[in-house]
């Protein structure tokens, strides 16, 4: 035993003396002192990147007998599905996965809003997320469409259309975009070598800048308190804990609940009542006729919404132009928020009344956009998503104000238990 | 503000699945899929029934045979007419051509309909055949009104015929509401046999549709065991180490 | 820290358990990943066995069937071509009785067939996988000296007799496989299937 365990040590020398393992080891793992506070929204973060991991092989294994041609693509996946030796699971993996990865990255961010993970000096690292964030709506809407099925189909033409919306070059740019007329074999073809290549190289090279961005200024906590600035004799932060073997051991246990809820899903309802895959996703791709009821996927129908809500036409710009402004604003104003919050603190453990009451507000109002988008349109709903459009806006334009106003509580010196 | 409330539910109440465009309630099939027997019938209904004009591409009749413990001899008479090899997927005797001239449209192919449709759509629809002589098949739907398919099942069911009510909503305007179906021609089975066949028939169509359920729940329970054991050694761990820090 | 109240062996029991209950769930999460390498239900049945037609066939000829993807050949034996398979020296063939080569039990005799007339190979050389041209003659001077008829591979000069038995002092290492088979018929042949036989 002795022998094994020096001749490994002398390999991790060896190795140490021309790359620089252990203080990577150190810096990123061993030595990286996070806040001992962390509570349960802090187990997404490391999931997402267990999601990312997995979708990474699932999405290999598939690609090894999925086709991106428009005749053969529908054939493929039940080839899949059904001739390929445990292809069903590795399937269902890889379409559970896209959506546990947005719950999981959604999770995340309502951590970032709600503890100010945002604000100075965090601002770089939010950006970085919201990159990734973006990326990830790009690679889930490229991959919907590979099963070729009618949802992928008209989900992709509608959304395609969104850039014909774009005054003088937009039927350019969405015929650019498909490659064609219409959605097309061609349109597959590319989204496939996009979803497939470049954007998973895209996220993971951000998720690495992300790590890197956080390792350099540290976590924040439930408290929003920077631990680094009470440091104990050994230099140490006095709130801080090594991430490993502490949070190592807490993520993976935090895993392995992620997992039985993910299996849950994959095994007994991988369908999950038709918001994971849909119904009519299992009838070819026709061009010719659009189904009668039609949904983006779950995760994207806030935004939907934020589109279908603007019928009104003014300053010269038509409603549709303007929904798909609104929509891409909805999106981009997250950037923004390190710079629209004026508080002086950071966690929502010591901020006053209104913002509480105004990120509360918000939720519920993204909630009922999310709804909204999954139900066909009626009048009384698209009333109710403009409202809730601008409750959404409002959130971030009066930002500024209401955190400025509020009565803030003394946070305190040293993290709480 | 309770008003408004209700209100606001009322709009966001998702509309009342409505299961067609005739607004009915679509009967329940009650599919088992570890009932072998039925879905050994319900293939051999399959391809004696849908199968001259069907096709389901993405079934090889050995996978039924393999799934359903039906030996390859009896697989190679009873229910394979378009091949000899075992191999190959499940095929419609009928030549795409002449279904493009006869009915006007190429059947579907019925591999994946279950998880497109539904069980209960199916079923509904394989007992919602009713007579009606404007029709060139001499048949409508219930729930699939002015379908292309005819009757294909009607020596087994009979032929049946729909008494509607006419109701006058209050603006005056009337509708014809569906009240129940009368035998004209009997079947050669009655009504209890023709709703067991149908429903092997959908269940067969459910196996199909995705040949992976038969064992897909069986492992799922497995697969959370196993984790929840990893769990009770990873909280265990964690907590473990975690004195350290409490 | 306590470090004084750290009970180490609880600690690295507690780590070694999850460490290989989190080894287990890994290798069993692996088995659909390497499972699914393998060949699916299509190439199963693109692989099927196939019925090869012999009735035509004339003593001399070989006939050509594809099978799993290769070659197959077919060979009609003429009564000359049987008796040569006895004349070679001891020291010719590489593995004249087929001992390290691979065949059904009923093709493990000098003809290599079941019926002598009737030789079925694999036309795949145990080399590196080229498929050997058939030259039958006895007279072929560009082959080399004792040639008796068979098969010649092209890209490394390995050489079979007309058993498919290879010789000695050439690349290749063993006798063409035999694949499992069976007559359905007199003029009928299926390639890939003798009822288990060989299984």
């Amino acid at each position: 035993m002795n022998a094994i365990t020096k001749r490994l040590v002398d390999l991790r020398d060896w190795v140490d003396e021309r790359f620089p393992l252990m203080s990577l080891w150190n810096e990123h793992l061993a030595q990286y002192y996070a806040p001992k506070n962390f509570n349960f929204w802090y187990y997404f973060g490391a999931l997402s990147l267990v999601v990312f991991g997995l979708q990474i092989v699932t999405g290999i294994w598939l690609v090894m007998n999925y086709k991106p041609d428009a005749d053969l693509a529908f054939g493929s996946v039940e080839y899949i599905m059904r001739d390929v030796d445990w292809g069903w699971l590795i399937r269902y993996l890889h379409s559970t996965g896209a959506s546990a990865f947005f719950i999981v990255i959604y999770l995340h961010m309502f951590r970032g809003l709600m503890y100010g993970s945002f604000k100075k000096p965090r601002e770089l690292l939010w950006i970085l997320g919201m990159l990734l964030y973006l990326m990830l709506m790009a690679e889930a809407f490229m991959g919907y469409l590979l099963p070729w099925g009618q949802m992928s189909y008209w989900g992709a033409q509608v959304i395609i259309s969104l850039f014909g919306a774009i005054p003088v070059i937009g039927t350019t740019l969405s015929e650019w975009i498909r490659g064609d007329y219409v959605v097309s074999d061609i349109t597959l073809n590319r989204f496939f070598s996009l979803h497939v290549i470049a954007l998973p190289f895209a996220i993971a090279g951000l998720v690495l800048l992300h790590i890197l961005a956080l390792h350099e200024v540290g976590s924040n906590n439930p408290d929003g308190v920077e631990i680094k600035k009470l440091k104990g004799p050994d230099g140490h932060p006095l709130d801080g804990i090594p991430f490993h073997p502490y949070y190592t051991v807490k993520d993976l246990m935090g895993l392995s609940v992620f997992l039985i809820l993910f299996s849950a899903v994959v095994f007994f309802a991988p369908e999950m009542g038709g918001y994971f895959i849909e119904a009519n996703n299992f009838i070819p791709a026709n061009p010719m006729q659009t189904p009668p009821h039609i949904a983006p996927v779950w995760y994207f129908t806030p935004y939907y919404s934020i589109l279908r809500a603007n019928t009104i036409n003014f300053l010269w710009i038509d409603a549709k132009v303007w929904g798909v402004i609104f929509m891409g604003l909805g999106v981009l104003i997250f950037f923004l928020l390190p710079w629209l919050d004026r508080g002086a603190v950071k966690s929502i453990r010591y901020r006053g009344p209104l913002f509480k009451g105004a990120l509360g507000i918000f939720v519920v109002v993204f909630l009922i956009l999310g709804y909204l988008g999954l139900l066909p349109p009626t009048p009384e709903r698209t009333l109710v998503a403009q409202v809730c459009t601008v409750i959404y806006f409002l959130f971030f334009l009066l930002m500024p104000i209401y955190t400025s106003l509020d009565k803030n509580k003394p946070v305190p010196e040293r993290v709480t238990k | 503000m309770r008003r408004l409330i209700a209100t606001l539910l009322l709009v966001l109440a998702p509309q009342l699945a409505l299961a067609n465009e005739g607004g009915l309630k679509l009967l329940k099939a009650d599919v088992d899929l570890n009932d072998t027997a039925s879905l050994q019938r319900g293939a051999k209904m399959f391809v004696n029934y849908c199968g001259s004009c069907h096709s389901a591409a993405y079934m090889r009749y050995n996978r039924v045979g393999a799934d359903l413990g039906i030996p390859e001899e009896v697989l190679k008479t009873n229910l394979m007419f378009t091949t000899d090899k075992v191999g190959e997927p499940m095929r419609a005797a009928m030549p795409v051509a002449d279904s493009q001239e006869w009915f006007g449209v190429t059947p579907p192919d019925l591999s994946v309909v279950a998880r497109s449709r539904g069980e209960d759509w199916l079923f509904s629809y394989l007992n919602g055949f009713y007579s009606d002589a404007s029709k060139s098949t001499g048949v409508n739907n219930l729930y699939f009104p002015s379908a292309a398919m005819p009757h294909v099942l009607w020596e087994l069911q009979g032929v049946n015929r729909a008494v509607f009510n006419t109701h006058t909503n209050p603006e005056g305007v009337q509708t014809q509401v569906f009240e129940k179906f009368e035998n004209e021609i009997p079947g050669t089975l009655d009504e209890a046999q023709y709703r067991r066949a149908t429903r092997d028939l959908v269940s067969f169509m459910v196996y199909m549709g995705e040949p992976a359920k038969l064992v897909r729940y069986a492992l799922g329970v497995k697969v959370i065991g196993f984790l929840f054991i990893f769990f009770v050694a990873a909280y265990l761990l964690k907590r473990e180490y975690w004195k350290d820090v409490n | 820290m306590r470090d004084d109240a750290v009970d180490t062996r609880r600690r690295r029991f507690l780590t070694g358990t999850t460490v290989v209950i989190g080894g287990i769930g890994a290798a069993f999460a692996a088995v659909p990943f390497i499972s699914s390498f393998q060949p699916s239900a299509k190439a199963k049945a693109i692989g099927a066995p196939v019925d090869v037609d012999i009735s035509k066939l004339e003593p001399g000829q070989r006939l050509i069937q594809k099978w799993r993807g290769k070659p197959v050949w077919v060979v009609r034996r003429t009564d000359e071509m049987l008796e040569n398979l006895n004349t070679f020296e001891p020291t010719a063939l590489r593995d004249p009785q087929s001992d390290q080569s691979e065949q059904p039990k009923y093709a493990k005799n000098v003809w290599r067939s079941e019926k002598p007339e009737y030789l079925v190979l694999v036309g795949v050389c145990t080399h590196l996988g080229c498929s050997p041209s058939y030259v039958p003659d006895m007279s072929a001077p560009d082959v080399g000296a004792g040639w008796k008829g068979g098969f010649f591979c092209p890209c490394h000069g390995s050489k079979f007799d007309l058993a498919g038995r290879v010789y000695n002092g050439v690349p290749a290492p063993s006798n063409l496989v035999v694949p499992p088979y069976k007559f359905l018929s007199e003029g009928k042949l299926r390639v890939g299937e003798d009822n288990g036989v060989s299984a």
